[in-house]
Order: C-alpha cells, then structure tokens, then sequence
C-alpha cells in the first residue's frame, strides 16, 4: 500500500528545508519527496492514482520525521505499575516518537544478555514503536564490574549506560571503556562529580538558600564532563553524555569536539524550557536530574543546541508513581514524564524563536539517528517511513490524567502549550490519530 | 491591613502590616502573661496537635503552654518515635489527622517543605514550628517582638546575625522578617557556613567578626548546631570561638547599648562567652523566652479568629 501525503509542510533536518511539497511512502520506506527529486516526482506524483494507494491532505501542516528519543524509561522488568512497554509505547506514538531507546535502571537493571532478552520481547509484543533498548555498562549499575559488552551488544543493546550512577572509580571506568572502544561500543554517561553533588536536591543559588535546601554547585557537571573527556581521549571510546545543563560546562564540550574527539552530547526537554525556580513552594514534579538550572543556564543551553554544540534533545521519560511524589521535596523521587509532551515543549524554543524548525528536528530525530548508525530521522528517498504530521500552533491546556504513560508527573500540568500531534506512522503504519 | 492568612508557614508570605498586628496582639498577651490570671478563652473548645517530627524541648514546651493559657485542648505527638518508622508517609499521616479535627496544628520537620505539603493536605490551620533549614518563623516573630520592646522600634536598626547561617531556619526567617521591616541586617560566619548567595537576600556579609559587629544594635547568636554537621565545616570548635564566639571584647565593636539575644539552647563556650550570656544588661536571652509563648498565643488567636470567619468547609 501506497500512502501519499499531500500538501505538506515538509520538515527536513537534513537539508535545513522547510516548504510546502509531498511526501509518498510504501513498504515502510519513504519512496518520494517533491522537494528532493523533481524529475522523479512527476513519475511518482502525477500517475494514476492506484486502488490502493490513500491520500492523506496534510492541509499545511508539519510533517516530519518522527522522533527519535535516546534515554527513555521502561518500568520493565520490575515496577510495571509505573509503565510497562504498552504504555509507554503508546506515549511514545502520541508524542510523535517513532523510536524510543529505553534506559536499564530497571530492577533488576539490564545487565545480562537474559534481562535484555527479555525486555526486547515485551518490547516487540507490545510497543507500537521501535524499540532500542541500552544496557548497563556496569553489572547492576553498581561501577564495580563491567557487563558482558560483547554478548549485550550481540543480543541487541545499542549502546551502554549506568544512567544516572556516576561511575567512581576510574580504574573500573577506563576499563569498561577501553573494552568498550575495542567492540565500538557507545556508551552513554551522566556527568556529576558524584561526592560534590551527594545529597543535592536543587542546583545551589540563591533559590535553594531561600528554600532551605540542599543544593549542587553547576559546577559539578563541568567536573564530571572534565574527568570523562579525559578518559575519551585516554580510550578513544564512541561517548554520548546525556545531559549538559550548564553554562560552564559548554566550552569543554567545544574544545572536545574541536579536538575531534567521539563526543556527542544530550540535553533534556526540561533543562530547556524550565529553571530551578519553577520549583517553586517545593513543587516535587519538577524534581528530575540534574536538577533544573538557572535562567542563565538554560539560555546558554539552547543557544549551543541550535549552533550544534549540543547535538540531540530526549524527554528523559522516567515515570513516577504518586507515592514516589507526594513527598518532603527531598525525600522525593526525580524524574518526569516526558514523551508526550516533548513535541508542544519543544515548540516553545520555536515560538520564542530560538531556533528553525528543522533546527529543532536535527536534534529530535537526525542527530539522535546519526549517533546511534540509524537510517531513519530523515526525509530523503530510503528513509524509513516513521513520520510524524503535526500542528505547531494549536494551543491547549495540558492536562496529566489525560496521558498515555501510567505515571502522570509532568511538571507541564496545567501549562498553556502549543503544538499537538496529528498522527504518527511507523514503517508507513499509522500508530497515533488524534481525535 | 489586618492578619488575614489561613496558615502561619513562614515569614515570606507575610505582609509588615500583619507582621506588625501580630506583635501588637502579642504585647497584650505579654501583659496576661504577667498578671495574676493568666488565662483567656480564645481557643475554648477548640483542638491544638502539636506534631514534632524532630526534637524539640523548648519550642514544643512554648506552643503547649501558649494553647493552655488560651483554653485549647492540646496534645503533643511525637513523631519521630511512632508512624514515620513505620512506614507512614506524610500524606497519611495528614488523612489521619484530618479525622480527628484538629483546629490547630503545630508542626516540626526535618525537611525543607514538609511542612507546605502538610497545610495542603489538612482541613486546619497550620503553624510551622521549624522545617528543614528553611523557616522558622514564630521564632523570627518573638525576636522581632523581643527587639521591638528593647528598642522601641523594629525599623532602621542595624542587626548583626552570626553563626551557623547554612543550617539555620531561624536566620533565613529572620532576614526575611526584619528586611521587611527595612533594617539593616549583617551577616556573619565562615564562608563555609554560608548559604550560597546569600548576598541577593539584600543582606551584608562579613567574614571578621569585628568589622561585622561595628555600631549594630542588635547582635543575634546562632547556635552552632553540631548535630548538623557532615564533618569538616569548621576546623575546630576552639578556633571557631576564636574567631566567631561572641565576647566582651568582639562585643565592644558594636554600639554601648547593643542587646544581645540567642535562639537557645546555648553552647557556652563555643559560641557565645556564658558571662555575655547572662549579663543583664546586654542579654535579653530570657525574654526571648517569655515573648515566645506570647507570639505564639497571638499566632494561634489570630489563625482561630480567620478560620472562624471562614465559611465552612472552606479549604484555603
């Protein structure tokens, strides 16, 4: 079946294109773009119309290469009340997430090629997404012993991560990552100097003096990131970090870069359109890791997403049940959903005017595919057929009972957004329609 | 403007005018405090809970005896032995309370915050008697009420605040409190115990003592709370009375009729030289003690008189 998208506006973060045109798909590949092959499209575009090819009149909206979200949590196996592969994959699709790369702190976490069998089972039964899935770099994400690589790797783990467990000793740590460079493994870390930020709750300032609580300096985050560009030239691993956060973290990240180092680096949806002082009177939704930064920071921050410093955006999706919430802000759990609403967040960057929108989707689906050796994330003849239709503008109210993920801790309840999903396809499937 | 909160959990929700009510309420209650008949009905047939998770000697001893001299049946809880070892969380410990229809609820946390969430999930009033290192903001009235009686103003004074600044609740309402009065405050401590910048709270910071201490009016000891301590703060408690313990000569610097005051209970010795302590020229520790019970009646008059003249059922 032949599906054709007409009246498009075609999002490509490829060739930084943003224009009216159409867009065919068949067999899960996409089979004609109006705005990259002319000659082509005449044959594709203007021959009759087949029994069984649909016309979907996009009506000038965004179509766009659906998202690709690099960190997502999983509740399997272990805490499935929170989510489980069927809930989170139908977030995913309404979030326009074509592709989610699931996170292995789960409990037991993904650190033997069993666990990660298992979780690519429920994963393929029962996500209408694709389904990457990461695993531990260190057994248990304890930093002690590295994971069998090879055989995780062979089983399917896309990339290595202990998430957000800093790994302490160095010794442990240059070794996984030698070991991992010698299967051109990616591993994926979280940059904190673990003994500074011990205990922290807020990022220190004048915010957490006036709550009273116990804060982190910004500056363990350059500390961490400091320590692992040392060990990346040491080891010459393929690095992701998850999260840059702050503004003096920045031209390390540069310097690395420059110096051709393999480093990409992430930044999460929360760090970019909220501060600490969202916080407010000990609001717990807001609660994630690293914590939410100054309005400096997250300033700095967009400004290196959209000059490419920082490559890629993910949600950060980790589900938390109320219990986990209805805390002492101190004693509460970090994280929040994220999938659904990464797409009208993401907006606010392009409704401030921050950035382009295939700017934007160079971080949300190119770079992310572009990092993990993806043919998807692109508009070009080829390309998998995992798309994303939506409408930038239309505003709405966010309502959390309205999600899809079991968990409801958004700290974007009750926020006025714009930007909502039409539908989302994978392989050419339609897997999301909104109503 | 009158008092018009439901909930007394800090100082930075207040207005000066209703900071200023209630001290004035509190004077009168300085009077009953002193006569013969030290009783009023206020708070007949009304509930007080005074729920401590952390532990408290004076502060819970206050609030018991400001509820009794004001007619309300009070009871003590202490949380720390029973619930929270259990398992309980907060929110259930609020559902339970809620069914025992409290009017009044008197709470101590160790968190920052904790006791925010609690006013939210309770059909009372609620006064916080300490949070976290976040506020604690009856003892930053009976400070204010303290200063007020010893001066007769509570504007234009220059106040130095010294000690321990990080871990205190009792220097953060306080700054709040007497910023919105417009006084001057000063604080002093090693930058270790410092809040991160604390500076932005329109505050001076000094790190020596003497320069700090010049020409204040008011001198407010903070305790150096030892059970705070992660280790490595200071280097001794010896060199931190040297530079930082509170003496007749450090004392010279500020000006002749300085009043000196401290939150209790006192490290003799550490911060604060015990013949400072109890001269009765320049210690008002001891009233301090007497305007607690005298703030907190009026805190508690005052929550009862607006949750009286709210409708019904009306959560605020």
């Amino acid at each position: 079946m032949t599906i054709r998208f007409i009246n498009a506006r075609l999002i490509d973060p490829e060739t930084g294109d943003d224009t009216l045109g159409e867009l065919a798909v068949s067999s899960g590949v996409i089979i004609a773009n109006s705005t990259q092959d002319a000659d082509n499209t005449d044959n594709r575009f203007r021959g009759e119309t087949s029994d069984a090819e649909t016309i979907v009149d996009c009506m000038g909206k965004c179509l766009a290469p659906g998202i690709i979200d690099i960190g997502v949590k999983v509740c399997e196996p272990g805490e499935r009340h929170k989510e489980s592969y069927r809930s989170a994959g139908r977030a995913a699709a309404a979030g326009g997430v074509t592709t989610m790369v699931t996170r292995p702190d789960t409990s037991p976490a993904i650190d033997s090629p069993e666990v990660l069998e298992f979780a690519r089972r429920r994963a393929n039964e029962a996500a209408p997404v694709n389904v990457l899935v990461m695993a531990a770099l260190t057994k248990g994400r304890m930093g002690r012993e590295m994971t069998e690589i090879g055989f995780l790797q062979d089983a399917g783990a896309v990339a290595f991560t202990d998430c957000d467990h800093v790994i302490r000793d160095t010794k442990v740590y240059s070794r996984a990552l030698t070991y991992a460079r010698s299967l051109g493994a990616l591993v994926i870390a979280h940059v904190q100097e673990p003994i500074l930020s011990a205990g922290a709750a807020v990022t220190s300032g004048k915010f957490a003096s006036l709550r009273g609580l116990p804060g982190v300096s910004p500056m363990a985050e350059r500390m961490g990131l400091d320590r692992d560009i040392a060990l990346v030239e040491m080891t010459g691993v393929r690095y992701h970090v998850d999260q840059i956060t702050t503004a003096r973290a920045l031209p390390a990240l540069e310097r690395a870069k420059a110096n051709g180092l393999d480093i990409t680096a992430g930044v999460s949806i929360h760090h970019l359109t909220l501060n600490e002082l969202d916080v407010a009177d000990y609001r717990t939704f807001f609660k994630v890791k690293p914590p939410l930064r100054s309005e400096d920071d997250r300033l700095a921050v967009i400004e290196a997403l959209a000059d490419g410093t920082i490559d890629l955006i993910s949600s950060m999706h980790t589900p938390q049940d109320e219990e986990s919430k209805r805390l002492p802000f101190e004693e509460a759990a970090s994280g929040a959903v994220a999938m659904e609403t990464l797409l009208p967040a993401a907006m606010r960057l392009i409704h401030n005017e921050h950035m382009d929108l295939p700017t934007l989707w160079r971080a949300l689906s190119l770079a992310p595919a572009k990092r993990l050796g993806l043919a998807s994330g692109r508009l070009s003849v080829g390309a998998p057929a995992d798309l994303v239709l939506f409408d930038p503008d239309a505003p709405f109210i966010m309502d959390r009972f309205k999600l899809h993920s079991k968990s409801k801790n958004t700290p974007f309840d009750g926020a006025r957004m714009q930007g909502k999903v039409i539908s989302t396809y994978v392989a050419g499937q339609p897997v999301f329609e909104s109503e | 403007m009158s008092f018009t909160q439901a909930h007394l959990l800090g100082i930075e929700h207040l207005h000066p005018s209703e900071i200023t009510a209630l001290l004035d309420l509190a004077d009168q209650y300085v009077d009953l405090g002193r006569g013969q008949h030290k009783h009023s009905d206020a708070l007949q047939g009304l509930t007080q809970v005074n729920m401590f998770f952390e532990n408290s000697t004076r502060t819970q001893a206050s609030f018991e005896l400001a509820g009794k001299r004001l007619g309300a049946d009070v009871m003590n809880m202490a949380m720390q032995a029973s619930s929270i070892k259990k398992g309980e969380t907060l929110i259930d410990t609020a559902m339970t309370l809620n069914a025992m229809h409290p009017d009044l609820l008197v709470v101590r946390h160790p968190h920052s915050g904790a006791v925010d969430l609690l006013a939210q999930k309770v059909n009372c009033a609620v006064l916080n008697a300490g949070d976290g290192r976040h506020e604690h903001p009856t003892q930053a009235l009976l400070d204010a009420l303290t200063i007020r009686r010893a001066k007769g103003r509570l504007h234009r004074l220059s106040i130095a605040i010294c000690g321990d600044i990080a871990h205190s609740r009792v220097a953060r309402s306080n700054i709040m409190l007497l910023g919105k009065m417009e006084n001057r405050v000063r604080l002093i401590g090693p930058p270790t115990l410092m809040p991160s910048q604390i500076n932005e709270f329109g505050c001076e910071v000094f790190e020596d003592m003497r320069e700090g201490l010049k020409d204040v009016d008011v001198v407010m000891m903070l305790r150096l709370q030892k059970e705070r301590m992660d280790g490595g703060f200071i280097p001794s408690e010896r060199e931190y009375y040297h530079r930082y313990g509170l003496d007749a000569e450090k004392l010279s610097y500020a000006k002749p009729d300085a009043i000196v005051m401290h939150p209790g209970p006192m490290n003799r010795g550490v911060e604060i030289d015990g013949d400072i302590a109890d001269d009765i020229n320049r210690s008002v520790i001891q009233e301090q003690v007497e305007m607690g019970v005298a703030v907190r009646m009026a805190a508690m008059d005052l929550l009862a008189r607006n949750r009286r003249s709210r409708p019904k059922g009306v959560m605020v």
